[in-house]
């Protein structure tokens, strides 16, 4: 893993001190809450609907054991004993008070950590593959990249208040674990005659109105990736709009002015920016590279697994999956326990991971856009082990990527931006599935709850994906089907009116068995879909 | 009625006006009629809430009832945490 060099650490050390200062004028009245909102979205810091809610940055969803016990700590000590887990693979605290929210910065900062770049209109925290640097199918590793991106854009003062914010992820495989092209900056690493580059996409996003973005640049050599990628941005800077809220993200500006109009200015100030020499020397980007070495993998590892228990095969077949090093697999830890809160851990849950990560999997944990946890690196060998203790803390719910598998955002329950709960609706429709069988039968499928437009539920790329939405004061709910945020992405479609809270769950079991009947072999409930299309679906939901 | 509610300042608690003084209990609020915002920008400017508004709501046997439900989220906390919210035996009427 990265670790902080003096001078990561007394940025984020001044930081601190920083918003001591601020909040402790806000609180002796210097300052109006409309001078301090917008310094304490800065540090993460927001007003929801019971309490200061606090997301802290996990960049690219990478931690250590280490600073996951920081996280349970801050759980304890200073929220309800639990943290929630975030698309965005952050996490966010939801009973934070304002006079000690410059502690937990500081205790957070002792482990490298901080919620910088997770509000405001800044470029956001970058987001990655939970499996880079462990994925069988991995091309290269993408955290050196993120890491260079992270640095790139920390504290950038061009790009400190763009027309709107700003989220890049970067991927270094064919499978898109990241929802790469539903960011802004959409960056796939790749190979080409021997050489490493990217290709670049632009102009993807959620929210309001959806895009899965276009192509910008085929391919884009490594030692160019940093002077296309601020042309990319210096473009969107001149250009946004700032002077509409909905129309000043980058999708918008792309969508008008046209992917290859966009890329032809951005060539032009590429030419540009290229003579500035801001492309990292080879030295930095091999010293960046070095935190990022494989771990010590033990060469002789088993390559078996003992089956014996079947709770614990289903669980392999559902969770694990392939590691590039014989001997080793990749664990998903889900966070979607039927009863559960999608994507919540309590603290006792994230001392269990943080040990887990330490002892099992070289101290590396990762978080998922899917709101799970990851360990990258576990032996074969001692699988077994990591599943029994993963049952015992209630963390071993075999439902990964089934419809069990859930992304709910907080909604109504927290969110004070929402129009529904979104919470029950995954509760009640976890529940109308409990039974594992079922789900399996199902197959892969991924749905999505956000409650409001904003998206943070990525509804839009669910294979189905609901919307919560204010209908006269009662809260109401819009089924929509066949999205993605994989490799395959696509934006989800409305079938058409909403259901209430019980009616979308008899809505999503109509919409499952319609693929049941229709279904050929192999196919997943996306592909069912793609090939029959809406009708059926629509036929079969309202007569 | 109308009731004026808002965040404590320092910890963020959801309150509620009392007439004399803020609560954290929407049982103990006090219709405002016409004098909430007034009210509210004063307090505000006291430190004594943070976002102060004025919401609509309707006078139960058990006391005010928010009409919009994200006031009774508010009131009441998270659904789907019943062991965080402010006891709903307390306060009834606002159980969704
Ligand atoms: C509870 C506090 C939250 C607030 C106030 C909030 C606010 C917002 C807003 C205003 C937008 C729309 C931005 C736009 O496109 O114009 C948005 C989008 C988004 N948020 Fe949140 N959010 C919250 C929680 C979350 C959570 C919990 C997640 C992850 C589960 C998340 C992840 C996202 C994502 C992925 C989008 C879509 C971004 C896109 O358009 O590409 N947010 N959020
Ligand atoms: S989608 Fe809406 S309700 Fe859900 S967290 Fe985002 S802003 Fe809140």
């Amino acid at each position: 893993m990265y670790q902080y060099d003096t001078y990561d650490q007394s940025i984020v050390d001044a930081r601190v001190e920083e918003f001591r200062d601020q909040v402790k004028r806000r609180l002796a009245g210097e300052i109006t809450e409309d001078q301090f909102k917008p310094l304490r979205l800065m540090n993460g810091l927001y007003l929801q609907l019971h309490a200061y809610m606090l997301r802290v940055a996990v960049p690219y969803g990478t931690l250590s054991g280490k600073q996951m016990h920081m996280l349970a700590h801050v759980a304890r000590k200073y929220d309800r004993g639990y943290g929630h887990f975030t698309t965005r693979q952050n996490i966010q605290f939801n009973w934070i008070k304002l006079d000690q929210a410059p502690d937990i910065l500081a205790e957070l900062a002792t482990v490298e950590m901080h919620a910088i770049q997770t509000s405001g209109n800044c470029i956001r925290n970058i987001s990655s593959d939970q499996f880079a640097g462990a994925a069988a199918d991995e091309v290269t590793d993408p955290r050196p990249w993120a890491e260079l991106l992270r640095q790139w854009s920390t504290f950038h003062p061009e790009f400190t208040y763009l027309p709107r914010k700003f989220k890049i992820a970067v991927i270094g495989a064919d499978e898109d674990r990241a929802a790469m092209r539903l960011h802004d900056i959409g960056i796939q690493l790749l190979t080409r005659d021997g050489r490493l580059g990217a290709k670049i996409y632009v102009g993807g996003g959620m929210g309001r109105t959806p895009f899965v973005a276009p192509e910008i640049k085929d391919f884009v050599t490594a030692d160019d990736l940093m002077s296309y990628l601020e042309a990319c941005l210096r473009v969107y800077n001149r250009y946004g709009r700032r002077d509409n809220i909905y129309k000043a993200r980058i999708k918008i500006l792309i969508h008008e002015i046209g992917a290859a109009e966009y890329a032809r200015q951005v060539e032009e100030e590429f030419a540009h920016v290229k003579t500035l020499g801001i492309d990292p020397p080879l030295a930095e980007l091999e010293r960046i590279s070095a935190f990022f070495a494989p771990p010590a993998f033990d060469a002789d590892a088993p390559d078996t697994i003992d089956r014996s228990d079947p709770d614990f095969a289903v669980w392999v077949d559902q969770n694990v999956r392939p590691h590039k090093q014989p001997g080793y697999a990749i664990v998903t830890i889900s966070l979607k326990p039927t009863e559960g809160i999608p994507g919540d851990a309590s603290a006792d849950q994230l001392d269990v991971m943080a040990d887990l990560g330490t002892r099992y999997s070289f101290d590396e944990l990762r978080v998922t856009h899917a709101q799970n946890i990851v360990l990258p690196h576990v032996r074969k060998a001692d699988l077994y082990a990591v599943w029994q203790a993963l049952d015992a803390a209630g963390l071993a719910t075999a439902n990964l990527d089934l419809i069990g598998d859930i992304i709910a955002c907080p909604g109504l329950d927290y969110c004070a931006l929402a129009n529904a709960r979104s919470i029950p609706v995954a509760q009640k429709i976890a529940n109308r599935f409990a039974d594992l069988g079922r789900q399996r039968e199902l197959g892969e499928l991924k749905l999505k709850i956000s409650g409001c437009i904003n998206a943070c539920g990525h509804h839009h790329a669910g294979h189905i994906g609901i919307l919560g939405v204010d209908k006269k004061g009662i809260e109401n709910y819009q089924l929509s089907l066949g999205g993605s945020g994989a490799e395959d992405a696509s934006i989800a479609k409305i079938t058409g009116p909403g259901f209430d809270e019980d009616g979308i769950v008899d809505a999503v079991e109509t919409v499952t068995n319609v693929y049941l009947e229709r279904r050929e072999a192999g196919e997943r409930f996306l592909d069912t879909y793609r090939r029959v299309g809406m009708e059926p679906f629509k036929v079969a939901l309202y007569g | 009625m109308k009731l004026l509610t808002g965040n404590d300042l320092p910890t963020g608690d959801v309150i509620w006006w009392t007439g004399s003084g803020w609560s954290r209990h929407v049982t103990d609020a006090a219709d405002v009629g016409s004098e909430g915002e007034a009210l509210g920008k004063l307090e505000e400017a006291a430190r004594r809430v943070n976002g102060p508004y004025v919401i609509e709501a309707t006078l139960t046997p058990d006391g005010p009832r928010p009409a919009h439900i994200k006031d009774r989220v508010r009131a009441l906390g998270p659904t789907v945490r019943m062991d965080l919210t402010l006891a709903p035996e307390a306060s009834p009427q606002v159980v969704l």
